[in-house]
């Protein structure tokens, strides 16, 4: 059974025929883009699977341990977290605008931005739109000196730094980046790494009744093994 | 039509790998046409093999000694540990006779979307043996898959503080490979490994 990301059908199964065969083993990489048609003859059956290979995002990345793991964080997330055949064409579009940053310098800020579009496809979006406690819009408050410098772990809500100033340690920091105010770099993505996680292992999964995969938990630790000051 | 006793001889060859229902019967006729020749004695070294052949302690290979004939040969060099995910790599490296070392079979790679771990690995044994004053170099001979390189970075990572050489096969152009009907990426890789005439 081959279990694929649609762009049209989300997380769709089907049987691929002869499948385990060395054949197709190449064709069921993690993260390989297909051109895939599914047959059955009624919508509720399994179905089978025909597939070709468009693209294996992958397979440049094999001696990157970085760019690998985070790809294969990102399809454990995506097994993890999508209910079946549930459409998510902007979370499709999104994954293979990260498989394509992955050559680029920029790959684990665009990652940290991917996990916050997860989170708010499976529900459970963060407003970083404006101030949780002054309601102030963020673009008002950098005219005014101040910014959104973190978030509450409980609502997901961004707070200005004024506002945060008393609760700090009990607030998540947000990384300029995400607010467009810097270029990001491995400090900033280990913030928005331990934003999204917090909302990943707390509500997420939580709410499933699972741990996070294994697959991310070891990304961001030797993102941040690699990364340490 | 058939007896209960064909019918389960179908029955248990189609679970062997690459047959169905329609081969096994073939397989199954066969036999039953050669039984002197080729059913008895058939029957006679699987029985064999299921009562003898065992797991070796120490690398994981499947010999009917434990510890098996490599991890006892004496030709062979203790100072390589080449590290393969399955018992069929370790036959199909031995088939090359091009290596000479000892081997660890690990007994599958990480995959997140199969739930496979580093604690369903047999990677501690592993960390022992290449902590072992002998072992200078271990080679890890994971296929060219993302859960293949994904475990060969980890177990990169853990035996780093074991002090030995490291290494990995090369990935690229096959013998008689045409460049034309290759892959971007093994074309890729191929590029990034190349070696100076």
């Amino acid at each position: 059974m081959a279990l694929l990301l649609t762009r049209d059908h989300g997380r769709h199964a089907g049987l691929l025929h002869g499948g385990q065969s060395a054949r197709y083993r190449a064709l069921l990489e993690p993260g390989n883009l297909l051109t895939a048609g599914w047959r059955a003859r009624v919508a509720d059956q399994l179905g089978s699977w025909s597939l070709e290979v468009e693209r294996a995002y992958a397979a440049p990345f094999l001696d990157d341990p970085q760019r690998l793991a985070c790809l294969a964080s990102v399809c454990a997330l995506l097994d993890g977290l999508l209910a079946d055949r549930e459409p998510h064409p902007g979370l499709f579009g999104a994954t293979i605008a990260l498989f394509e940053a992955l050559s680029t310098d920029v790959w684990a800020e665009v990652y940290v931005r991917w996990e916050i579009g997860l989170l708010e496809e499976v529900g459970f979006g963060l407003d970083l739109s404006r101030c949780a406690a002054s309601g102030q819009a963020a673009s008002d408050l950098f005219t005014g000196n101040d910014r959104l410098s973190h978030v509450s772990p409980r609502t997901g809500r961004a707070v200005s730094a004024s506002a945060a100033e008393p609760y700090k340690s009990k607030l998540l920091p947000l990384p300029p980046f995400l607010l467009g105010l810097s270029e990001g770099g491995p400090e900033e993505v280990q913030q928005g790494l331990a934003l999204t996680g917090h909302f990943l292992e707390h509500r997420a999964f939580a709410q499933r009744h699972v741990e996070v995969p294994s697959a991310r938990v070891r990304f961001v630790e030797r993102y941040a093994r690699i990364h340490r000051p | 039509m058939i007896g209960p006793e064909i019918d389960r001889l179908i029955q248990l060859l189609a679970k062997l790998p690459g047959l169905g229902p329609r081969s096994a019967r073939r397989v199954a006729l066969h036999l039953i046409k050669r039984r002197e020749g080729l059913m008895g004695p058939l029957a006679e070294a699987l029985a064999a093999a299921a009562s003898s052949i065992r797991t070796c302690s120490v690398c994981g290979n499947l010999d009917s000694h434990d510890p098996c004939f490599i991890c006892t040969g004496a030709g062979r060099d203790p100072s390589l540990l080449c590290v393969v995910e399955d018992v069929g790599d370790l036959w199909a490296l031995e088939r090359t006779g091009a290596f000479r070392g000892r081997y660890h079979v690990l007994g599958g790679t990480l995959s997140a979307l199969d739930g496979v771990g580093p604690d369903d690995l047999s990677i501690p044994g592993l960390l022992e043996r290449a902590s072992q004053p002998q072992v200078g170099e271990v080679i890890l001979a994971l296929n060219a898959t993302v859960g293949g390189q994904t475990t060969a970075h980890y177990l990169s990572d853990r035996l780093a503080p074991c002090g030995v050489r490291i290494s990995r096969l090369a990935h690229g152009v096959p013998v008689g490979g045409e460049l034309d009907y290759l892959d971007d990426g093994t074309l890729t890789a191929a590029l990034r490994s190349r070696r100076t005439l």
